[in-house]
């Protein structure tokens, strides 16, 4: 155990490094794409004068050589400035800052809810595989989880905002309702309903059919052959014995996914225009506002790697067979 | 159209007074109502406010509502009083003399001055991606504070509308006059100062602009209490939100699905004919410098097959018009008087055929790439035309390959570049063709790696002479005889072969909102005529 804090800096170091070589490849594929911020800006403004264009070229320093950019770029992450965005002229903290909650609500939302019910579902299913139900949540599944996300959001607009006018249409609150009221609360939340339902829908898929298979694989366990030979009830051998252990490999893949959190809600967002993350990541790929694309995709990065080291130093700690570092 | 009732008809007087209920840009006046929220669906993202500095749709149409402007035009190019009362031009066309309203205020009530007015067109001058408007501008003298005299190098019978809202802004000297970069300054978004109808009350970026009545506006109206722009990034979003009356307004559309839809329902109206000075020009331009199309013959040959009927009836279903050359029908300089090439493919396989461009085995003469924007709003002008080209010039052997671009920079880097050969467009005209038609012509405008300059690398010392008189000309009729000459030429070199225009629309509730303006400008116009009905 002395050697664990060595351990642990080491392990911080490479993820630093990590971070830094994603920072540079980012820096360059986006400098490989055809056309700049320039261009984006000539075509919202209808034309342009070639003084324009050296203008906000030597402004954003796009004038310099690409090394020198580079140079400038990792040097300011190194003090944790990610710049300004080129299109919106704000710093690329704030962008981030005032779009991640409103994408992490989606999210967790989203996510919360179908690993409660997904689990839910595939126990049921597991209890009798051959039975109705277990096919239904194969089926289920499988047009879940294989459907395209933002053609699902396209059908719950047409059937529940235009069909069956329940929901709205876009948005995340009606815009003249002031944040902190209930009222906009509740607004937030009938906003909420489609994109979440869209995002669920995945996510359930995917942790019905993972509990459905754990669940399966738990049940046919000695212990369990034991607890119900002992004459516990079927309720207590599969909720309390079977059950728990089932979780465990559940519990692993949602934290895994929770890393990803940011980069799942892309396209919902695009087709409910959600203002969060994602969709302002798209903005900003398709209008080459660099600042703001390497602002998103570096703090991305963070979070995933940040959770990737907390899961190897987790996994330490509870399970002595994954010793970091051991040699055997 | 009676010459007085152009904008600028040589060097008469052409003071006007406003009248109540007959202004510029009203469809409907009788009894406005006061009170009441408009709520607007769009796309628009505006990088900022400031109309003086930055041109686009995404700024003009809140900008007009936030700043006043010196002049307004109305749904006939007339010019009408706004900031300024009445105005004089010089007999020899190097000054105007404009005086302005007493009693005007800025939102934050400072008197607005001819310093002002003077900082603003300067400032416009100095920043405004559109130089042409007011290159010639000199100097703005200021001989009393309700007088501008404004001095140029040249005759300018642009000037007039450019003058005009969006084109220009009125801006407050004590704002945005403290010495920052005027294009990057911070009241450019948050605690805008302007004069006109309304001021902002909220901005949030990505999701909504809050403008609240400016009450102490110096003209009639406006009669709403506020505008809400929402920003809904999917068309189909704002049509179900048209549709069940969340929303009282839909503007710049021209996507013909959506408007056949929005068209069936009653309470919907869907305006045409408005937005005629922004005159997007939708067309095939030709790169001059590749091989075949260096050749006239080849790009009159293309231009004999194409059927532009078949374009705006078949595949616009009627909601977009022909366009016969470089200046939009509905615009004082207009002229249908030229070769306007119906189709015959006989004769272009012909012409072809004559030139020397013999068919292979295959049945193919040559192989041309095609472009095309890439905007989704706009896919049934550029993406499907690009598309339709591929069969229909099979038919006079022209094997068409369309090259397919991801986002607007990745198309904007290839045709600035000059790496095309052919390319979809729509430059917009811009109300007046110094302002967004010389520019695709003029030989010195070639300018590699400036999107939108004379692209096509046409070089033509008689346009370059024609366009050089045509925008220093104040007489009316003179000025209209060099533009008919113009696009005589242009219809025979072809450096561009025209196929429509995109006729923008505005779709509104017609239970809930009445006064939408009809100008020239569609929206992109002071909202202080349109009110609520309920």
């Amino acid at each position: 155990m002395a050697n664990i804090s060595i351990i642990v800096v080491k392990r911080i170091l490479n993820a630093a490094a990590l971070i830094l070589a994603v920072v540079i490849l980012n820096f360059l594929l986006i400098h490989i794409a055809p056309g700049d911020i320039v261009d984006t800006i000539a075509g919202e403004m209808g034309g342009i004068s070639p003084e324009l264009i050296a203008e906000i070229r030597a402004d954003y320093g796009l004038d310099k050589p690409l090394y020198e950019q580079l140079g400038l770029y990792v040097l300011r992450i190194l003090q944790g400035d990610l710049g300004h965005s080129f299109f919106y002229d704000t710093p690329v903290v704030t962008l981030i800052w005032d779009a991640l909650p409103q994408t992490l609500l989606l999210v967790i939302t989203a996510l919360s809810l179908a690993l409660v019910i997904g689990t839910i579902f595939g126990v049921i299913a597991a209890r009798r595989p051959n039975g109705a139900f277990s096919h239904l949540i194969t089926v289920l599944a499988l047009v879940g989880f294989s459907a395209p996300v933002f053609w699902t959001g396209i059908m719950f607009l047409i059937a529940f905002a235009s069909f069956f006018p329940l929901f709205p249409p876009a948005g995340m609150a009606a815009p003249d309702l002031q944040p902190g009221s209930l009222d906009y609360y509740l607004d937030v939340l009938h906003h909420m309903v489609l994109p979440v339902l869209t995002l669920a829908l995945i996510y359930l898929a995917f942790y019905s059919r993972l509990s459905r298979a754990s669940m399966l694989d738990v049940l046919g366990s000695d212990y369990v052959r034991t607890a119900r030979a002992k004459g516990l009830s079927e309720r207590v051998v599969v909720y309390k014995h079977a059950l728990r252990n089932a979780l465990i490999p559940i519990v692993t893949i949602a934290g895994l996914q929770f890393a990803q959190v940011l980069s799942g809600a892309v396209l919902v967002e695009a087709v409910f225009t959600w203002p969060g993350l994602g969709t302002l990541a798209l903005e900003a790929i398709l209008r080459r506002d660099g600042p703001t694309i390497l602002g998103i995709l570096f703090f991305s990065s963070v979070v995933v790697v940040i959770f990737n080291l907390l899961t190897d130093l987790t996994y330490n700690l509870i399970d002595p067979r994954i010793r970091l570092g051991s040699k055997e | 159209m009676q010459k007085s009732r152009i904008l600028f008809s040589g060097t008469k007087l052409v003071a006007a007074v406003a009248l109540a209920g007959a202004v510029a840009g009203t469809a409907h006046a009788a009894d406005p109502k006061r009170g009441g929220t408009l709520t607007i669906v769009d796309t628009a993202n505006p990088r900022h406010f400031n109309a003086a500095v930055q041109s686009g749709v995404a700024t003009m149409v809140p900008g007009a509502q936030l700043f006043a402007t010196l002049l307004r035009l109305d749904g006939q190019f007339k010019t009408h009083p706004y900031l300024a009362t009445d105005w004089k031009i010089a007999d020899d066309g190097l000054s105007v003399t404009l005086n302005l309203r007493k009693g005007a205020k800025f939102h934050d009530g400072h008197d607005i001055t001819s310093a002002d007015v003077a900082f603003s067109l300067k400032a416009n001058r100095d920043n405004h991606p559109f130089k042409a408007m007011f290159a010639p501008l000199q100097e703005v003298e200021t001989p009393t504070p309700n007088q501008v005299v404004l001095r140029l190098k040249q005759p300018h019978p642009a000037l007039m509308l450019a003058l005009t809202a969006p084109l220009s802004a009125i801006i407050p000297k004590h704002v945005y006059g403290d010495g920052q970069n005027i294009k990057k300054h911070p009241r450019n978004t948050k605690d805008v100062v302007g004069s006109g109808p309304f001021r902002l009350a909220a901005f949030k970026r990505r999701e909504h602009i809050i403008l609240e009545r400016n009450d102490n506006y110096f003209m009639e109206g406006p009669y709403l209490d506020k505008i809400v722009m929402q920003n809904f990034g999917q068309v189909a979003s704002q049509i179900i939100a048209m549709e069940q009356g969340k929303a009282d307004m839909m503007h710049w559309s021209s996507s013909s699905r959506t408007l056949a839809r929005l068209k069936k329902s009653k309470n919907l109206t869907v305006t045409s004919d408005h937005y005629v000075a922004i005159g997007p020009n939708n067309w095939i331009a030709f790169n001059l410098k590749q091989k075949q199309l260096s050749d006239v013959r080849v790009r009159q040959a293309i231009a004999y097959a194409v059927d532009r009927n078949f374009v705006t009836k078949a595949l616009h279903g009627g909601f977009s018009k022909p366009s016969t050359g470089p200046i939009v029908p509905g615009t004082p300089y207009y002229t249908d008087a030229v070769e306007l090439y119906d189709v015959d493919l006989a004769k272009a396989n012909k012409i072809l055929d004559d030139a020397g461009y013999g068919k292979g085995g295959d049945g193919m003469r040559f192989t041309l790439k095609v472009d095309y924007l890439p905007a989704a709003a706009i896919d049934e002008n550029q993406k499907a035309i690009a598309e339709y080209l591929k069969p229909q010039l099979k038919k006079i052997g022209i094997n068409v390959v369309v090259r397919v671009s991801p986002d607007f920079p990745t198309w904007s880097n290839y045709v600035r570049n000059w790496d095309f050969d052919m390319t979809m467009d729509v430059p917009f005209n811009w109300g007046d063709p110094v302002i967004g038609v010389h520019r695709t012509y003029l030989s010195n405008n070639i300018k590699k790696g400036v999107i939108w300059s004379n692209t096509q690398n046409y070089a033509n010392s008689e346009v370059d002479a024609i366009l050089a008189k045509a925008g220093v000309e104040l007489d009316l009729d003179k000025r209209k005889g060099h533009y008919a000459k113009f696009q005589k030429i242009l219809a025979r070199d072809l450096p561009v072969y025209p196929v429509n225009v995109i006729a923008y629309h505005t779709v509104f509730n017609n239970k809930a909102v009445s006064g939408v303006p009809d100008t020239v400008w569609g929206t992109a116009h002071p909202l202080d005529r349109i009110y609520k009905l309920k």
